[in-house]
């Protein structure tokens, strides 16, 4: 494929590394921690070599899970923060849903939905730390009264199925959207792309007023 | 199957029946705390039976020895004094060790399938080489009861000596007990002696005697007679009204199907969504303006 030089850069190389070590520590941490929620996932222990092994390399990767993501979002919370656009974009999302976007609001970088999904991901990355963390056995669980344990447990599963549900929109997102994913990959989008996805930061980025 | 006497009502992370075709007789081991002396023989022959050697520890001034349940002590005897109404001190002894409750917390807790097991008898057994080493059975157990052994990482607790229930015999620390504290036999029959013991206390003055076979877990494999069934909890902390904790019961029970179920609506509400509404594509006519911008 040939880049039109054009385009917009959307992320730095740095930022996409950042970004996939958490999408593969995601997918990882959601294949074997499934194994262990409901016996139909159970089969998924053995992509990491059977049981123990999901057992010993699950938290271990939630802890790099949870260093990677706190750096992205280090690197964006800034531009994730709430305007009364965003609210008012949240409250359409339904006409985009139904595939009209003619009459949303303008967006800056992100709309209301990705920034919503940003600080509920977030809630989920710090409850699945602090519970995963009071229900590895190995180095914590014996140290905390029972209850807590229990109540982690529950946390962390329904947690879990919450961050699960939340990134299967978030990857389903970049799918519908056409034009999208290559931020991602290798980080520039269209200005057509920017134009009608994001008017405000094409604005921003190529200085055009409109 | 190996042995029809260790036939499998229920297995840990199984979703589907095990086979129930035939019933066995179920067993209960009546521990008579009343006529317990403390003598630990119990202690030796589970360690003896099941050939385990725990570290040696150290002495901490009381006479419980080891002082706690471990993966290589299977049983221990708990000594509490009480002082009762009268000023007087009771010392009473409890061998704790697992219950093999009718409803395991343990097993409901377990991810792992197989790794839990419970068999017609009523017996609750560990098959450890299926055991993940993941704790989740420590959570679901009302009694505190599972050790995970650092050696292997794996879960362990008494096994009601079921490859000596298997062949018809007692368990080794039924067969110990020098005063009949401890007796094994069907559970019903256990029920019926559990009465008699609990009646002859009540003459003696005992009023509060009673049988623990707590409903709350569905009733145990091993009871306990006790002087103050009243109050449980005199006896190194047992359990007054145990049961499956509601957290454990949400986590393993409607949790699964229900987090799984939404799991599933989104993924194929996703996929519906563009079958239905298509891609969101840049339109034609934004293409136009860019390109005319860039002519400018």
């Amino acid at each position: 494929m040939i880049r039109d030089p054009q385009d917009l850069r959307r992320y730095t190389a740095s930022q996409r590394v950042n970004h996939w070590i958490v999408g593969m520590c995601f997918i990882l941490l959601a294949f074997s921690g499934l194994a262990f929620f409901h016996p139909a996932f159970f089969p998924l222990a053995m992509l990491f070599g059977g049981g123990v092994w999901a057992r010993i390399l699950h938290p271990l990767i939630g802890v790099a899970m949870a260093v990677f993501f706190t750096l992205l979002a280090l690197r964006f919370w800034r531009l994730n923060m709430m305007t009364a656009t965003d609210l008012e974009w949240l409250k359409r999302a339904r006409e985009m849903m139904d595939g009209d976007d003619h009459n949303m609001p303008i967006q800056g970088k992100y709309n209301g939905g990705q920034k919503a999904l940003f600080w509920a991901v977030l809630v989920c990355v710090l409850v699945l730390f602090v519970s995963g963390l009071a229900i590895w056995r190995e180095y914590f669980s014996a140290l905390l009264p029972i209850g807590l344990v229990r109540f982690a447990s529950l946390l962390h599963a329904v947690f879990a199925s919450l961050m699960i549900a939340l990134i299967t929109v978030h990857v389903y997102a970049a799918i519908w959207v056409k034009g999208t994913i290559r931020a991602m990959w290798y980080g520039t989008v269209t200005r057509a792309w920017a134009k009608q996805h994001h008017a405000a930061w094409y604005r921003e980025m190529t200085g055009r007023k409109s | 199957m190996a042995l029809q006497s260790l036939d499998i009502k229920a297995r840990s992370a199984t979703t589907t029946p095990s086979p129930q075709i035939r019933k066995a007789v179920e067993v209960a081991k009546l521990i008579d705390t009343s006529i317990c002396i403390g003598c630990k023989a119990c202690q030796v022959a589970c360690m003896q039976w099941n050939d385990l050697r725990d570290e040696i520890g150290s002495n901490h001034g009381v006479l419980d020895n080891p002082m706690d349940l471990s993966a290589a002590s299977w049983t221990v005897m708990r000594f509490a004094e009480h002082e009762n109404e009268e000023g007087n001190l009771e010392w009473l002894i409890r061998k704790d060790g697992c219950m093999h409750c009718t409803d395991p917390g343990c097993l409901k807790a377990c991810p792992s399938p197989g790794a839990i097991v419970q068999y017609t008898n009523g017996i609750v057994d560990f098959h450890e080489e299926n055991c993940i080493g993941c704790g989740y059975c420590i959570t679901g157990c009302p009694f505190n009861i599972p050790r995970i052994s650092a050696k292997d990482h794996k879960a362990y607790k008494c096994t009601l000596c079921s490859d000596r229930v298997a062949v018809g015999q007692a368990p080794a620390c039924a067969k110990a007990c020098p005063t009949g504290a401890i007796t094994f036999g069907a559970k019903e029959d256990m029920l019926d002696s559990a009465q008699v013991r609990v009646d002859g206390l009540k003459e003696r003055g005992f009023q509060n005697a009673g049988l623990y076979d707590p409903q709350g877990v569905g009733g145990t494999h091993v009871m306990y007679v006790l002087r103050h069934a009243d109050r449980p909890e005199l006896y190194h902390g047992l359990p007054q009204d145990p049961h499956i904790s509601p957290m454990v019961s949400l986590w393993k029970g409607v949790a699964k199907p229900l987090a799984t179920a939404a799991m599933g609506a989104v993924a194929v509400g996703s996929l519906f969504h563009y079958v239905m509404k298509g891609p969101n594509e840049v339109s034609k006519e934004t293409e136009r303006e860019v390109e005319k911008e860039g002519e400018q």
